[in-house]
């Protein structure tokens, strides 16, 4: 018999941890489309995730926009191509940037929070006695709390790139007088439907990678409020991985079409 | 007012019940009874399986062996609208209150009335808890959050939670752990009177010898995952056994 010597304790673990979330994905799809569904759940998750990442994400995205513009400015002009800006920007933003950008912050803010919320309740026992109560603690917490962050994140990257935009807008106008209209006239000159689609339809898969490990490391937290603490962060840790892991997933399968 | 207890029906029969996490025995054929009406105190060291013990009765844990018969159902045969049913039967106290951090005290105890799918009109719902306040002591809190009250309050409300169903059983784990001592006599004293106003039967599970000597119809005390013995606190306490004296010091 060959006799190998034993796995590393971190490498043991990494696979463990890995089995585990992909039964824990398995179990929410399985879950997820059998009734009964937790409609009001959800829709309130929906509220209290926009109404939470919203101010944050709105404010970056504006000044990712403006400075953006005014870095790339004296370069441009170097070259004398600076109205090629609204369009270089544009594109930055909507096909790479916005998302990214939106979907980091919120890992930052939602992923911690589900995570904390999830791992207190798992901790004081909230978990179990929603499950004796008649309730389905995997539908009525994971399945809306993932369903709702998977919804949500591409309306709140929508409304980021808009704000983006405008900000370099902004930054266009510290230099030169453009109006509004020939700003976005130039950006639509150069983006395709084909920028703008795959771009949105990554940020539901951000969306859920964020939901569904907010999820599972806090159902999965352990004992004590150390346990909460440390679900909430590695939430955000594994989480951002995750973004730029099917981020370079989605600029291959992009330029497979 | 006595209690009638009534050592013929059993409304809980655990038997044989094992139960490990990885290579830690904690239930190791563990044998017993609830009878109706009564109130048994399971005693126990801390990590000795308590609560294992009891949410295998409540099927938040899933033995490994043995059964658990909970009103004449064994819980392994139940399917989870079985479950559920026999769950709005048996209430559950636990140990660290449970109480969803996000809703009102009204929202947390309206929530087994509304999850469960029992038919309530809004009227009949308000009025159940009022009612559940009222036997607590508590109606004034009804629109606070639990983190606005103190960890006695808590428990009561908690309590009310458990009641509102108006189980026929109800199972305590440590109601009086990390309370002070004058509110752990008012815990006991709220838990007597709502066996006694309700007629439930009950398990309490404490290393609270006060909880014991003032509750106890009944005390069975868990060590190494059996039930080493049982009788009244009086013929335990006399015990002279190296393994029951301690819980008595
Ligand atoms: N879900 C679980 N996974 C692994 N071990 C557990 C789990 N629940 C309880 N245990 C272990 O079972 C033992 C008994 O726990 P518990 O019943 O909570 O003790 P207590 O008597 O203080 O209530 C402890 O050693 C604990 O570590
Ligand atoms: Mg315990």
């Amino acid at each position: 018999m060959l006799h190998l010597p034993p796995l590393p304790e971190s490498t043991r673990l990494f696979l463990r941890d890995t089995g585990e979330m992909s039964r824990f994905i398995g179990r929410f799809f399985v879950e997820g489309l059998r009734p009964r569904y937790e409609v009001a759940e959800f829709i309130h998750q929906c509220f209290v995730i926009g109404y939470k990442s919203l101010p944050l994400i709105a404010l970056t995205a504006f000044i990712i926009g403006l400075v953006l513009t005014m870095q790339l400015h004296p370069t441009m002009v170097f070259y004398g191509i600076e109205a090629q800006i609204p369009a270089m920007v544009g594109i930055a933003i909507i096909r790479e940037i916005g998302p990214i950008l939106t979907a980091l912050i919120f890992a930052g803010k939602i992923g911690s929070s589900i995570g904390a919320e999830l791992g207190s309740m798992k901790v004081t026992e909230q978990i179990d006695a929603m499950e004796v109560s008649g309730t389905n603690p995997f539908k009525y917490l994971v399945v809306t709390r993932t369903f709702a962050a998977m919804l949500t994140l591409p309306f709140l990257v929508i409304i980021a790139d808009a704000i983006s935009l405008y900000g370099s807008y902004l930054g266009v106008n510290i230099y030169e007088n453009l109006s509004f209209h020939l700003f976005y006239e130039k950006i639509l000159d150069y983006l395709f439907f084909m920028d703008i689609l795959p771009a949105f339809i990554k940020t539901f898969f951000f969306g859920f990678a964020v939901g569904i490990i907010g999820c599972f490391k806090g159902y999965y937290s352990n004992k004590g409020t150390e346990g909460v603490g440390r679900s909430a962060n590695s939430a955000v840790v594994v989480s951002s991985v995750a973004i730029f892991i099917l981020d370079l997933i989605a600029v291959q399968v992009t330029d497979l079409l | 007012m006595k209690k009638q207890t009534d050592s013929a029906v059993a409304v809980i029969q655990i038997h044989d019940l094992c139960k490990s996490f990885g290579t830690n025995q904690v239930l190791d054929h563990f044998n017993l009874e609830l009878h109706q009406g009564e109130s048994l105190v399971v005693l126990g060291r801390s990590g000795s399986g308590k609560s294992v013990l009891i949410k295998c009765i409540i099927g938040l844990i899933e033995p490994d062996r043995g059964s658990v018969e909970v009103l004449g159902q064994n819980v392994k045969d139940l399917d989870h609208v079985g479950l559920d049913k026999m769950r709005t039967q048996v209430g559950f106290l636990f140990q660290s209150n449970a109480l969803y951090d996000s809703m009102t005290v009204r929202e947390n105890l309206e929530f087994p009335l509304r999850r469960h799918s029992i038919n309530l009109s809004q009227e009949e719902v308000n009025k159940l808890v009022m009612e559940a306040l009222e036997s607590v002591g508590l109606e004034h809190t009804v629109d606070l959050m639990p983190a606005e009250l103190s960890g006695g309050m808590r428990k009561r409300i908690a309590l009310a939670r458990t009641l509102i169903l108006k189980p026929a059983i109800i199972l305590y784990d440590e109601p009086t752990t990390g309370l002070d001592a004058i509110t752990s006599l008012e815990i006991i004293a709220l838990m007597k009177s709502i066996n006694e106003r309700y007629q439930t039967s009950s398990i309490i599970i404490t290393h609270d010898m006060k909880c014991v000597q003032l509750a106890a119809d009944r005390v069975a005390i868990l060590i190494d995952g059996k039930c080493y013995a049982e009788g009244t606190y009086d013929t335990l306490r006399q015990s002279t056994d190296e393994k029951i004296h301690p819980f008595f010091q």
